[in-house]
Formats: structure tokens, C-alpha cells, sequence
């Protein structure tokens, strides 16, 4: 036999394929990345180097910066979690029942996606002012929404909806019914079936969507602002407050409060792939 | 008889057996249809009529007094140009990133992805505030901008810059799994058959993709004529030169020009409805591409 003479081994900078245009797609596609996301973003922390770190504490433990954080964050909190029963009752009707204006309602899920924030926030603010249509018979009540935090948490709650229904949604829809009917055939419960079988199936998805409704929720600006009143302290967001501190030219405390949100908003993007990573295996498994 | 949906039918399927654990009690269907359709009626469709029914409260002629009034046409020339910007280059780029990241297996895809994604977990305050850190009069390059004298920061560039940024992920993400999920068997055969390179793409894969793409284009354009956080901070807010629709809306509101806010928010709650439309429909379109694979 003979020997087949071997060519010494070439390192592959890339893989082989038939298909052309590898090394210039990838290149466009890095540089453009790098340019427009990468670099812009890098130079946030390179401008908060700038600090040292006493002084970047000094800003971030302001207590007006405090405030503003714990106000974002906390409602945000707040607002997912409503989204994460109300979504999930939202889910569960558009897909298990049929009733009237069932499609329409579901196409309109997407509304917040669509509709710009500034738009969503004046119609919001229109809606619960005192005089508004629904502001009007809660302030009969005796409750204030419009310029009040409670306020900003109806703007976080309206932005935050799809994410929920739109990544419940589809897990439940490939649910299989038969094992609802062996659970019930086994001598289940209704509940039981509903807490052992249904949402224990839905939990990677439940939380995904929190996470994606709590996520757009933290960085939330214009839906906000126009319905929150905005007073130091009470009702100014973080967001707001980078805006606030551009505009009075104090550069390096919109850079450590931006800082700050960024950092939160990249764990919060780590939590949400893990999550995703999760849920791909529980559907791909069962 | 119309066809039946996917709910239709998961309903029908399950009324045609009847263990009662496997079904919900009329009361407990009737009190979720209830609390869905209330929640969703208070969030998403009064505030939708409400921008439209104040738009109209002073009737017609106020409504387009409103839009005919130089300021809010200069807004909405400003915002039609910058979508028209940025959809076009999202586009290019949304094509080239996808067919790299699609078509070919390599060390780092994942992260790269994670990547493109980066923008949408910006929030949109910090996206406008990183160019004016990087182009500002304080920026790391503003020295040499105004040795040069060129504005980028509260002018049109910056604008474009920020919008570029927020509608980054927009068409490449929903091209990604599509054109992975179509896989390069197609590609293949026409290479193999003589095909260059470039009428592959354009003969085989654009038509695959076609409706994902047109899909992704919608949703950038909402977002690109919609953006308002970011473009709030590098606008500068001249009237007339650096106000887009959003900016504009807000300065009429915070004037309480309250019918010339809703009438120019209006047309933006229209491209909405509109996007969402095209939406359905465009999906039907894509779970067929997407099943026609299998």
C-alpha cells in the first residue's frame, strides 16, 4: 500500500466551506459591531476611570442618586411581578380559551412594543390625570396615579406586559394537553394539576419574562417621565436623573449613575442567558 | 365555515374528552377571561384610543392645523429621513451579520450574538449618553471634532448615531435563527451548479428570507421612528433642525399644546398599529418558511 504523502498540517483560521464570503461578512460584521456598540460603550467606563473611587462612591451614595436608584429598580420589581400574574392570566386566556376579540386582543399584546415611549407616556398621563377617564373616577377614591409613583409603576407595568406574554405564550401553546389528562386521570386535582404539572413545565418561562420585563423596566425613560411628576427624591428615576445631571453639565455623575445602570443591566442580560439556556432544555427534553 | 386557529382547535380538542381535572370550571374560565381582558383593555387598548380621541377632542381643522404647523412638519422630515438612515444600514448590516453568523460554524458565535443583542439591555438614557461622552464638547474626542468643525453631538449626525445604536439588534436578530433553521444544503447545490457567490445570495437566500426580513425592517422602522430617550440626549432639541416627531411631542405637551402633542402622536400610534398589523400577517408568512423547511 502506499503511503499517502501527508501535507503538513495548516492551522485553519477558519473553517472550510463551499460557501463564500466568510472572512468578509465576519470582518464587516466585527468592525461595525465594534465601532457603533463595542467602542461607545467601553468609552463610558474609560470617561468613569476618570473618577477616582472616592469620588465615583461620593456620587453613587448621594443620597438623591440613592433615591432614584431604589425608585428604578424597586418598582421595576414590582411592576414584573404584576406582569408575572397578570401576563400569565393574559397567557392562559388568550390560549386556552376562546372568547370575542380574542385575536385582536393578542395581536394588541404587542402595543407597547410598537407604540413609541412618548407617545404611550402622554397617552398614559392623559389617562390618569385627575381629570383623565380613569383618573378621574380614582381620584373619586381618593387615589392619585398621575404624578405620583404609582404613576410611574402603571407606565412599568404597560411596557413590561409583552415581554411576559410574548415568552409564556409559545410554551404554553406546545404544552401537551394528554399530560393534563394523565394527571387528572391519575386522580389529580384541577389545582393540582395547574401547580404540579403546568407551572412547574412554564417556570423557566415565567422567569425568563420576568427578567425581560424587570430589564426594560430598569432603563424605562419616556413612558415614565411625563406621567411621574418627577420630584427629586419621591418620583425621579435613575434614567431621569442622568438626563438631569447632562443637562446641569455634570458630566461625571451622569457617567458613574450610567455606570452603575449599565453594570446592572449586564447581569441582568447574564441572568436572562442562563435562563434562556434553561428553558431551551427543559422544551428540547420533554 | 372559517378556518380554525391553533386556539380553536386546542379548544375543541379539549372539550371533545371531559376528565374534569383536565378542565377548567366555567366560573374559573369566565373570571380569567374577565381579569385578561380588563387588564389588557386598561393598559394597552384606552391609552391607544385615548391618544387618538385627544387628538380629535377639538375636532378635524384643529387636528390639522396641528399637523400642518412648520415645526411639527420639520419633525416629521427629520424623522422620516433618520429612519430612512438607519433602516437602510440596519438592513445591510442585518444581512452580513446574519449570513456570517448562519451560514458558517466558528469559535465565539454565541457571544457574538450575545453582542449584537447588547443594545436592546441599554437603557436608552445611557445609549444617547455614551456619544455624547465619546462626541461631546467634554467628550473623549470633542477637542479634535471642534478643532475640525464638525458637530456631531446636538445635530443630525448624533441623532443618527443614537437611533443607529437602539435598532442595532433589529433585523440581524430576526434573520439569525431563520437562516440557521434554513441551513446551506440550498446554497450548496447552486454553488455547486456554477453559481458565483453573489447570485446565490441574491437568487437563493434573500427569497428564503425575504418575509423575516421585511419583518425586521418593520420593527426597526417603529423603533427608529419612535426612539426617544436616546435621541433626547443627543438631540439638543433645536426646533425645526434637531427635534424629532417624540422630541417634538414632548415639547408641545410640556407647552400644553395638548391637541398638537396628540395629533403629531397620532401619526406615530398609526405607524404602530400599522407595524403591528403587517406583524401578523408577516408572521403567518415566516411559520410557513420556517415549517417548509422541515
Amino acid at each position: 500500500m502506499a503511503a499517502v504523502p501527508t501535507l503538513p498540517s495548516i492551522r485553519q483560521p477558519w473553517p472550510k466551506s463551499v460557501i463564500p464570503g466568510f472572512g468578509l461578512t465576519l470582518g464587516i460584521t466585527l468592525t461595525w459591531l465594534s465601532l457603533l456598540v463595542l467602542l461607545p460603550l467601553a468609552g463610558l467606563f474609560i470617561k468613569s476611570f476618570e473618577l477616582s473611587p472616592s469620588q465615583f462612591w461620593a456620587i453613587v451614595s448621594h443620597p438623591r442618586t440613592v433615591n432614584a436608584l431604589k425608585l428604578s429598580f424597586g418598582l421595576s420589581l414590582l411592576a414584573a411581578t404584576i406582569n408575572l400574574i397578570f401576563g400569565t392570566l393574559v397567557v392562559w386566556a388568550l390560549v386556552r380559551y376562546d372568547f370575542p376579540l380574542r385575536r385582536l386582543l393578542d395581536a394588541l399584546v404587542d402595543i407597547p412594543f410598537a407604540l413609541p415611549t412618548a407617545v404611550a407616556g402622554i397617552a398614559l398621563t392623559s389617562l390618569f390625570a385627575a381629570n383623565g377617564w380613569l383618573g378621574a373616577p380614582l381620584a373619586a377614591l381618593g387615589i392619585q396615579v398621575a404624578f405620583t409613583p404609582l404613576g410611574i409603576l402603571l407606565a412599568l407595568i404597560f411596557i413590561g406586559l409583552p415581554f411576559v406574554v410574548r415568552t409564556v405564550q409559545p410554551v404554553l401553546q406546545d404544552l401537551d394537553p394528554e399530560l393534563e389528562e394523565a394527571a387528572a386521570s391519575l386522580g389529580a386535582s384541577r389545582l393540582q394539576t395547574v401547580t404540579r404539572v403546568i407551572l412547574p413545565a412554564l417556570l423557566p418561562a415565567l422567569m425568563t419574562g420576568f427578567a425581560l420585563a424587570f430589564a426594560r423596566a430598569v432603563g424605562e425613560y419616556g413612558s415614565v417621565i411625563f406621567i411621574a411628576g418627577n420630584l427629586p427624591n419621591i418620583s425621579e428615576i435613575a434614567p431621569l436623573l442622568i438626563v438631569i445631571r447632562l443637562e446641569e453639565y455634570r458630566y461625571a455623575d451622569a457617567t458613574a449613575i450610567a455606570v452603575v445602570m449599565l453594570v446592572a443591566s449586564f447581569v441582568i442580560l447574564f441572568i436572562i442567558n442562563r435562563l434562556q439556556r434553561w428553558s431551551e432544555l427543559r422544551t428540547s427534553s420533554s | 365555515m372559517s378556518v380554525m386557529d391553533a386556539t380553536q382547535l386546542r379548544v375543541a380538542y379539549q372539550q371533545r374528552t371531559k376528565p374534569k381535572a383536565a378542565q377548567d370550571r366555567p366560573f374559573v374560565r369566565w373570571a380569567i377571561i374577565s381579569v385578561a381582558v380588563a387588564f389588557l383593555a386598561i393598559f394597552i387598548v384606552l391609552p391607544l384610543i385615548a391618544v387618538f380621541a385627544q387628538a380629535f377632542s377639538k375636532g378635524f381643522s384643529a387636528y390639522a392645523a396641528a399637523l400642518a404647523e412648520p415645526d411639527a412638519q420639520a419633525a416629521i422630515r427629520l424623522t422620516l429621513i433618520i429612519a430612512a438612515i438607519s433602516v437602510t444600514i440596519n438592513l445591510v448590516f442585518g444581512l452580513v451579520a446574519a449570513w456570517a453568523i448562519a451560514k458558517f460554524e466558528f469559535t465565539g458565535k454565541s457571544l457574538l450574538v450575545t453582542f449584537i443583542d447588547l443594545p436592546f439591555s441599554v437603557s436608552p438614557v445611557v445609549s444617547g449618553l455614551v456619544f455624547v461622552l465619546l462626541f461631546g464638547a467634554q467628550g473623549l474626542l470633542g477637542p479634535w471634532l471642534q478643532a475640525h468643525d464638525i458637530e456631531i453631538i446636538f445635530a443630525v449626525p448624533g441623532i443618527v448615531l443614537a437611533t443607529l445604536f437602539v435598532t442595532f439588534p433589529f433585523v440581524a436578530r430576526e434573520l439569525i435563527p431563520l437562516m440557521q433553521q434554513q441551513g446551506t444544503q440550498e446554497e450548496e447545490a447552486a454553488l455547486s451548479l456554477g453559481a458565483s457567490g453573489l447570485s446565490t445570495f441574491f437568487r437563493i437566500t434573500l427569497p428564503n428570507v425575504k418575509w423575516a426580513l421585511l419583518y425586521g425592517v418593520l420593527l426597526c422602522n417603529a423603533r427608529a421612528m419612535g426612539e426617544f430617550g436616546a435621541v433626547s440626549v443627543v438631540s439638543g432639541h433645536i426646533r425645526g433642525e434637531t427635534n424629532t416627531m417624540p422630541l417634538h411631542i414632548e415639547i408641545l405637551y410640556n407647552e400644553y399644546q395638548f391637541i398638537a402633542a396628540f395629533a403629531v402622536a397620532s401619526l406615530l400610534a398609526l405607524l404602530a398599529v400599522v407595524t403591528l398589523l403587517a406583524k401578523t400577517l408577516l408572521e403567518r408568512r415566516i411559520g410557513s418558511a420556517k415549517r417548509g423547511v422541515h
